[in-house]
C-alpha cells in the first residue's frame, strides 16, 4: 500500500507533496493579512472614536458570526462579479476569473482577522496599565512606550491565541478546495478519482494536517517560552 | 433588490434551516454524552486511559472537519462489503448519518476539552471539603466535581455551539441539503450573489439566539454567586493620581 505514496509517477506522494505546499504557503500569505488586518481591528476596536469602534464591532461580529465557508463564497463569487461590473464600466466585456487562492487570502485574512482583533484586543488590555504610566513619568514619548512597553507585552500575551488561530488557519485551507484551489484536499480528491481508495487516502491527507500540526504546536511552545523569558512564574 | 428571488427562495431557506438545525442538535447530543467520559479519561492519570483519550482529542482538532466528513462519507465507501456484512451500511449511505456521525465525533472532541479545562478549574477547597467530609472519590465527582465543572465550561461550550453551527454549513459538500446545501443549490440555478447574503442573515440571526440563550443560562446557573460587581462608586476625596512607588525621600 505504501507504493501508492511514492514519488514518482506511479505514487501520489509527490502530487500530495505539492498540495501540502500550496496549503501551507496560501495559511502563511492569509496569517501575514490577517494579523494586520488583526491589529487594525483591535486599534479600531479601542480607539476614542466611536465611529471607528462601531466598524471594529461590525467587523469582528459579522466575520466570526457566518461560517468560513461562505465568506469564502462571499468572496469568490463577490469579487467575480465586482470585477465583472468593474470591467463593464471601462468598456471590457469579456469573463474575468478570479484566482481561487486570490480569493482564498482574501476570505481566510478576513475571517484571521476577525478573530485575531479579538485576541490583540485582550492583549493589548491586559498590559499593565501602570507600566504605561511609569513611561510616561520618566518621559518616554508615546511610540517609544509603544515600543519598548506595550508591543513586547502585547506579544506575550497574544501569542497563544494567535497560536490556536494559526492551527484552525491551516485547517480552514482546505475549504478553499470547494472553489477549485489545488490544495492538499483537492490533490486528494483527484488522487481517490484514479485509485479508488477514498479512506486511505483521506487518512493520509489527516495524518499530514496532524504532522503539520504537531509542528506548529512545537513552534508555538517554543516562541511562548522566548516571549515568556524573564517573567516570574508565568 | 430582486424581490421574486427572496419570496421563492425563503421556504427553501427555512426548510433548509430546519435541516441545520436537526444535524447539529443531534451532533450536539451524543457529542455531549461522549465528551465526558473522554474528558475523565483525559484527566486520568492511568497511562490507559490517558493515551487513547489524548489521541482521540489530539485527532479531531489536529484535522480539518472537511477532511473527517469526507472520512466518514466516502471513506466509508471503501469499506462497504464489511459493513454491509455487519449490518451497518444502511446508516453509512445516508449523508444525513454521516454528517451527524462526523460532527458527532468532531464536537465530542473540542467539548471533552472544555470539560477538561472546567474539571482543573474546580477549586481545589471544594474538593478538599468533600474530602473531609469523608466523601468516595466517586461521590466527589458526582457531587461536586461535575457540576462545577459544567458550570465554569458553559461560556466555553457557548463557543463550541456556535463553531457547530458554523461547520455543519461543510455538510453541504455531501449534497446535504441544510441551510448552506440550499443556498448552493439555488446559486447554482440563478447565479445571484444575494442569496450568500440571505443565508449570512440567518446564520447570524441563529448566531445571535445561541448567544442569548447561553447567557441566559449562565445567568440561571450563577444565581448562587451573587450578582455581578458593578463599577463601585469612587468615594474617595480629591487627590492627585499617583503615577507609582516612589522612593522615600
Amino acid at each position: 500500500m505504501l507504493e501508492l505514496f511514492s514519488f514518482g509517477d506511479q505514487g501520489w506522494g509527490d502530487e500530495l507533496a505539492v498540495g501540502a505546499g500550496v496549503t501551507l504557503s496560501l495559511a502563511v500569505v492569509s496569517v501575514a493579512f490577517g494579523l494586520v488586518l488583526g491589529l487594525l481591528g483591535a486599534g479600531a476596536k479601542l480607539s476614542r472614536f466611536r465611529l471607528l469602534r462601531l466598524a471594529g464591532e461590525a467587523y469582528t461580529t459579522l466575520i466570526r458570526g457566518i461560517p468560513e465557508l461562505l465568506v469564502i463564497f462571499l468572496v469568490y463569487f463577490g469579487s467575480g462579479f465586482l470585477l465583472q461590473w468593474a470591467a463593464e464600466l471601462v468598456g471590457y466585456d469579456g469573463y474575468i476569473e478570479v484566482s481561487g487562492f486570490a480569493a482564498g487570502v482574501v476570505a481566510l485574512s478576513l475571517v484571521f482577522g476577525a478573530f485575531a482583533t479579538e485576541v490583540f484586543r485582550g492583549a493589548f488590555l491586559a498590559v499593565p496599565k501602570g507600566q504605561i504610566d511609569a513611561a510616561h513619568a520618566v518621559g518616554m514619548a508615546p511610540f517609544l512606550t509603544f515600543r519598548r512597553v506595550t508591543l513586547p507585552q502585547v506579544w506575550r500575551f497574544a501569542l497563544p491565541g494567535l497560536g490556536n488561530l494559526w492551527v484552525s488557519l491551516l485547517k480552514d485551507t482546505s475549504l478553499v478546495s470547494v472553489v477549485a484551489l489545488d490544495e492538499l484536499v483537492r490533490k486528494t480528491n483527484i488522487a481517490i478519482g484514479f485509485e479508488k481508495r477514498p479512506f486511505t487516502f483521506y487518512m493520509a491527507a489527516a495524518l499530514i494536517f496532524c504532522a503539520m500540526t504537531l509542528v506548529s504546536m512545537w513552534l508555538q511552545h517554543h516562541a511562548e517560552r522566548v516571549a515568556n523569558r524573564g517573567v516570574r512564574r508565568a | 433588490m430582486d424581490l421574486d428571488l427572496l419570496l421563492d427562495s425563503i421556504p427553501k431557506l427555512m426548510q433548509g434551516t430546519v435541516v441545520t438545525l436537526e444535524v447539529i442538535g443531534v451532533a450536539l447530543f451524543v457529542g455531549g454524552l461522549m465528551a465526558l467520559p473522554i474528558a475523565l479519561a483525559r484527566v486520568s492519570r492511568n497511562p490507559l486511559l490517558f493515551t487513547p483519550a489524548y489521541g482521540y482529542i489530539f485527532f479531531f482538532r489536529a484535522t480539518p472537519l472537511l477532511v473527517q466528513i469526507y472520512l466518514i462519507y466516502y471513506g466509508s465507501g471503501q469499506f462497504r462489503p464489511f459493513l454491509e456484512d455487519i449490518g451497518l451500511w444502511p446508516i453509512f449511505r445516508e449523508a444525513f448519518w454521516c454528517a451527524v456521525i462526523a460532527l458527532s465525533l468532531n464536537t465530542s472532541a473540542y467539548t471533552a476539552e472544555i470539560l477538561r479545562g472546567g474539571i482543573q478549574g474546580v477549586p481545589h477547597g471544594a474538593i478538599d471539603a468533600g474530602h473531609a467530609l469523608g466523601m468516595s472519590k466517586p461521590l466527589i465527582y458526582r457531587r461536586i466535581i461535575i457540576p462545577t465543572a459544567y458550570r465554569l465550561a458553559l461560556p466555553a461550550y457557548g463557543n463550541e455551539i456556535i463553531f457547530m453551527l458554523k461547520g455543519s454549513a461543510l455538510v453541504s459538500v455531501i449534497a446535504m441539503f441544510d441551510l448552506m446545501g440550499w443556498t448552493r443549490t439555488i446559486f447554482a440555478r440563478t447565479f445571484a450573489l444575494e442569496i450568500y447574503v440571505y443565508a449570512a442573515v440567518i446564520y447570524l440571526a441563529l448566531t445571535w439566539i445561541i448567544s442569548r440563550g447561553i447567557k441566559y443560562v449562565e445567568g440561571r446557573l450563577s444565581r448562587d454567586l451573587g450578582p455581578p460587581p458593578s463599577p463601585a462608586p469612587d468615594l474617595t476625596p480629591e487627590r492627585p493620581a499617583e503615577t507609582g512607588r516612589r522612593a522615600p525621600a
